[in-house]
């Protein structure tokens, strides 16, 4: 994987906007924006009630995801670009989800809505439908999600990228601050995990910074290339733009996202945590 | 303080102002509110706390922590950058205007 396979521009988006076998995502945490203006001929999801299951802590099953692709006009063959406001959190969170269930040509929009606005690109209102498909979802890879007791597991072993913010990390907050503090049980992070943002791979307006640059970043600060890695954040979306960065556009092997993250870590009972506030 | 005075942001029932920092206020250009601006929070060494964008009323509010932030805004029409200090819980009040 590359960045030219995995990422593509706004100006490539523009030229693609009614290309036969594209199809734009965009995905969102609260899709009031997408409702208020969105890429022409762009689908929604919603990253809560539609991809993670209702009842259980856990995403939606393989009948489910493939319920769901059917139902929204996404063919197996269809190359999917997927954008979102949050930086692109919620859907690079999706494009991990595409790749964990199977789907080959999915792309992320570099900079998202966000880019996307900052340029005054053009969003539309008119409502999108597609015919449905048959759309037929893989057993999950799990090569690329990890689940708590590997990460326990994990502590000293592996790289642990913690991509929350340094007051995150530490345990002053315990959520990013654009939500109340009222999330796990406990604040601070995994022994042994590395802090780097997620956004220090990016720039201010969305993009992702080079290859060389994100690289860097990452032996800065100490990340052992012959390691496997894990990286989480609060929920997993954060995590998911650090595994894109890492996987996608480094193409670095072994490197997963633990979704239930922080959320379910700083929850767990007898783990070993580590705080610095 | 001159112009309109500040507006006491809408804050969810849970939300324990002795308890939580939280830093508010609108984005505006030639006094007129912006919505869609992009407000990011960072922290005391600049680095990215939160984002948010802003209402149609052009309000932004984060939940912080007492501490130094700086507040950055990005908007297709300008930028905005203020430092903001939180020396305890409560509302810290931060409009910007676009320039």
């Amino acid at each position: 994987m590359s960045r030219a396979d995995a990422l593509v521009s706004a100006d490539w988006a523009e030229e693609n906007l009614n290309t036969d076998g594209v199809v734009f995502v965009e995905v969102d945490e609260d899709t009031s924006a997408y409702d208020g203006g969105h890429i022409a001929g762009a689908v929604k999801l919603d990253w809560k009630t539609e991809l993670q299951d209702q009842v259980r802590r856990d995403f939606v099953n393989k009948e489910q995801f493939e319920a769901l692709l059917s139902a929204k006009g996404i063919g197996n063959d269809d190359t999917v670009v997927l954008y979102g406001g949050n930086n692109n959190w919620f859907a690079a969170y999706a494009y991990w989800y595409f790749k964990l269930y199977g789907h080959q040509n999915v792309k992320l929009l570099d900079g998202g809505r966000k880019k996307w606005e900052l340029d005054g690109r053009e969003l539309s209102k008119d409502a999108v439908s597609r015919a449905a498909t048959t759309y037929q979802a893989k057993d999950q890879d799990t090569s690329i999600r990890a689940f708590r007791d590997e990460t326990v597991e994990a502590i000293g072993k592996k790289n642990l990228v913690d991509v929350r913010s340094p007051d995150e990390f530490s345990g002053k907050l315990l959520a990013p601050a654009h939500l109340p503090q009222e999330q796990s049980q406990r604040g601070g992070h995994i022994p042994t995990a590395l802090n780097v943002p997620w956004s220090k791979t990016a720039n201010e307006d969305g993009t992702f910074k080079s290859d060389d640059e994100i690289r860097k970043i990452y032996a800065d600060e100490g990340l052992d290339e012959g390691r496997d890695t894990i990286a989480y954040c609060r929920i997993g979306e954060r995590s998911s733009h650090t595994w894109f960065a890492l996987h996608e556009l480094l193409g670095y092997e072994n490197v997963k996202n633990y979704d239930g993250s922080w959320t379910e870590y700083g929850s767990l009972v007898g783990v070993p945590i580590e705080k610095t506030a | 303080m001159c112009g309109a005075p500040a507006q006491t942001p809408t804050l969810p029932a849970s939300v324990d102002l002795e308890k939580e920092t939280v830093i508010y206020g609108v984005v505006s250009q030639n006094d007129a509110p912006v919505p869609a601006a992009y407000v990011r929070l960072l922290d005391g060494t600049g680095e990215f706390t939160a984002e948010v964008v802003t209402s149609a009323t052009g309000d932004f509010r984060f939940f912080a922590a007492p501490g130094n932030w700086t507040l950055s805004v990005l908007h297709k029409d300008g930028k905005a950058r203020k430092d903001v200090v939180a020396t305890g819980p409560g509302l810290v009040e931060a409009s910007l205007q676009l320039s």
